[in-house]
């Protein structure tokens, strides 16, 4: 009876120690990173101020920035001494496969997080949160969306925003005659050019516009928010560990406020101080330990 | 890899109607603009057979500057840059009063670039006609102008069929560039619903498909072409 009392025991400690180290077993992501010594981020060229690239060639950012912070936390966490990161340039269609097929582990781009892609990949928390505004020439009349009645609009192929404004465009029966611009250069220099009377993209890529372009004084962005664009980091789906640790360093720049320091570095010379309702996005996504 | 496959996204509405409008649009702007590239192509191609030093040194450079620029390249110019180089009149005309400006533009840039390698084509055609024919014409007292509408062009066109088809086939490709100036054709309409539901894997095959299905069904007319306007003891009788 002894004895098969302390095979039991036995058992019973080789089955939960078993358990113990099949919970600190690397998987997906981590393990990549830790077998290959190489992070991969997926990244833009001019989606400004948030990922592109400067004078030097050098991929900068507000979310460049803080997936460095991440790539920092990832090192401490598998305790590697050198962990060589590598940056990929992704567009809307390529980011989907490259990030399934492991070539990118994660993206630091202005990629707006909703449902439906949800089914496909992760995101990190809101990192920034814009939405639809209307980006017209000064003293066009154009206020808000009812008065591009008949007016001709550039919207991006395939972006929430042409979702949004073709959706108003029906329900307030506007008969918006659309030009279906390819990406956001495009759509600039349609708009830039005269060939349509107003853009409509995010209000924070549209402030960035203006501050490029040659006669900033021309433009303006009007119009109340149309939608509700939350920015995140993607990171691939059904990867708890590896998610954690990016959400963890977020919540933490968010609990300690450091996150103003970056969003002043790169936000605010285009969109002005922090807002209020951003503070707050901020503060409800700074998770305690 | 772990990538999530949902063929759900082909059917659900309004994804599958923005399909069958792609279908359409690739099909118009192919063959509109195969119509202005068949008949300039075929002008120019004369043209570069001709005696006249001056036609032909047009033709051959209307042939260097078309197919020397990258089509995607072309698309912009004619785009983005002719309207601003044109007197504003014409220019704000192009950019503001042309309905569906998009749509012709493609259709003017995709047929104009086309009919520079089809005139090359329908050249090499009548250049492989042995002078004889052309020589025996004239000593039959035929116009130079019937010996091409008699002898050269209906036996170069037929030597040239299988190239043709080519040319045809390329142009239903090439036509997927005219959505960088916002025709929403069949590869906008794909890669816009894989931005829109990130299953990008999916729209693209259904795209493959759909081309395939276009072009398959374009050889095969032309083989009816082919085969119904042989002539005997020629090679294009072996394509059978």
């Amino acid at each position: 009876m002894r004895r098969i009392m302390v095979l039991a025991a036995a058992a019973l400690f080789a089955a939960l120690s078993g358990q113990v180290a099949a919970a600190d077993e690397l998987y997906g992501t981590l393990k990549k990173i830790k077998d290959s010594g190489r992070i991969v981020i997926g990244r833009s060229e001019n989606s400004i101020p948030f990922s592109f690239t400067d004078a030097s060639g050098k991929p900068v950012g507000y979310s460049i920035d803080l997936c460095s912070r991440i790539v920092e936390a990832v090192k401490a966490e598998l305790k590697m001494d050198k962990l060589e990161v590598q940056y990929v340039t992704i567009m809307g269609t390529t980011l989907i496969p490259l990030l399934v097929n492991g070539t990118v582990d994660m993206s630091c781009s202005t990629t707006t997080n909703n449902l439906t892609r949800q089914k496909q990949v992760d995101f990190l928390y809101t990192m920034y949160v814009t939405g639809n505004q209307l980006l017209v020439r000064k003293g066009s009349g154009i206020r808000e969306v009812e008065d591009l009645k008949g007016k001709r609009v550039a919207v991006n192929q395939g972006t929430t925003n042409e979702k949004i404004i073709k959706a108003l465009d029906k329900q307030l029966n506007l008969g918006i005659r659309f030009l279906d611009t390819e990406d956001q250069p495009r759509g600039w220099l349609a708009f830039e050019s005269g060939r349509v009377d107003c853009y409509v993209t995010d209000a924070i890529v549209e402030h960035g516009l203006i501050a490029k372009s040659a006669t900033p004084e021309k433009y303006e962005v009007v119009g109340r928010l149309l939608s509700f664009d939350p920015y995140a980091i993607v990171v691939r789906r059904d990867d708890s560990a590896f998610r954690l640790i990016g959400n963890r360093v977020l919540a933490d720049l968010f609990r300690s406020g450091e996150i103003e320091q970056i969003y002043d570095k790169w936000l605010k010379p285009i969109a002005g101080p922090l807002s209020e309702p951003l503070r707050t996005v901020f503060a409800t996504q700074a998770m305690p330990y | 890899m772990r990538y999530s496959w949902h063929w759900s996204v082909l059917t659900i509405e309004p994804h599958f109607g923005w399909i069958v409008s792609g279908v359409q649009w690739t099909i118009l702007v192919s063959l509109a603009s195969w119509s202005i590239a068949f008949t300039l192509g075929s002008v120019l191609g004369v043209a570069r057979t001709v005696r006249s030093p001056a036609v032909r040194a047009f033709a051959g450079a209307y042939v260097e500057v078309f197919r020397n620029v990258p089509l995607l390249v072309q698309m912009f110019l004619w785009y983005f840059v002719l309207p601003e180089l044109l007197p504003e009149r014409w220019g704000t005309w192009l950019k503001r009063e042309l309905p569906d400006a998009e749509f012709w533009t493609a259709v003017v840039c995709l047929g104009l670039y086309t009919a520079c390698r089809v005139c090359e084509t329908v050249r090499s055609g009548i250049g492989s006609i042995s002078r004889g024919q052309a020589y025996a014409g004239l000593a039959t007292g035929l116009t130079p102008f019937q010996v091409y509408r008699h002898i050269l062009l209906p036996v170069g066109y037929r030597i040239i069929l299988p190239a043709l088809t080519t040319e045809f086939l390329s142009i239903f490709k090439n036509s997927s560039l005219a959505l960088t100036i916002g025709v929403l054709e069949l590869t906008g309409q794909t890669r816009r619903i894989a931005e829109y539901t990130f299953q990008p894997i999916e729209m693209f095959l259904t795209a493959t498909v759909l081309y395939g299905l276009m072009t398959l069904t374009v050889t095969g007319l032309m083989r009816i072409v082919e085969s119904r306007t042989q002539l005997p003891g020629m090679i294009t009788v072996a394509a059978r």
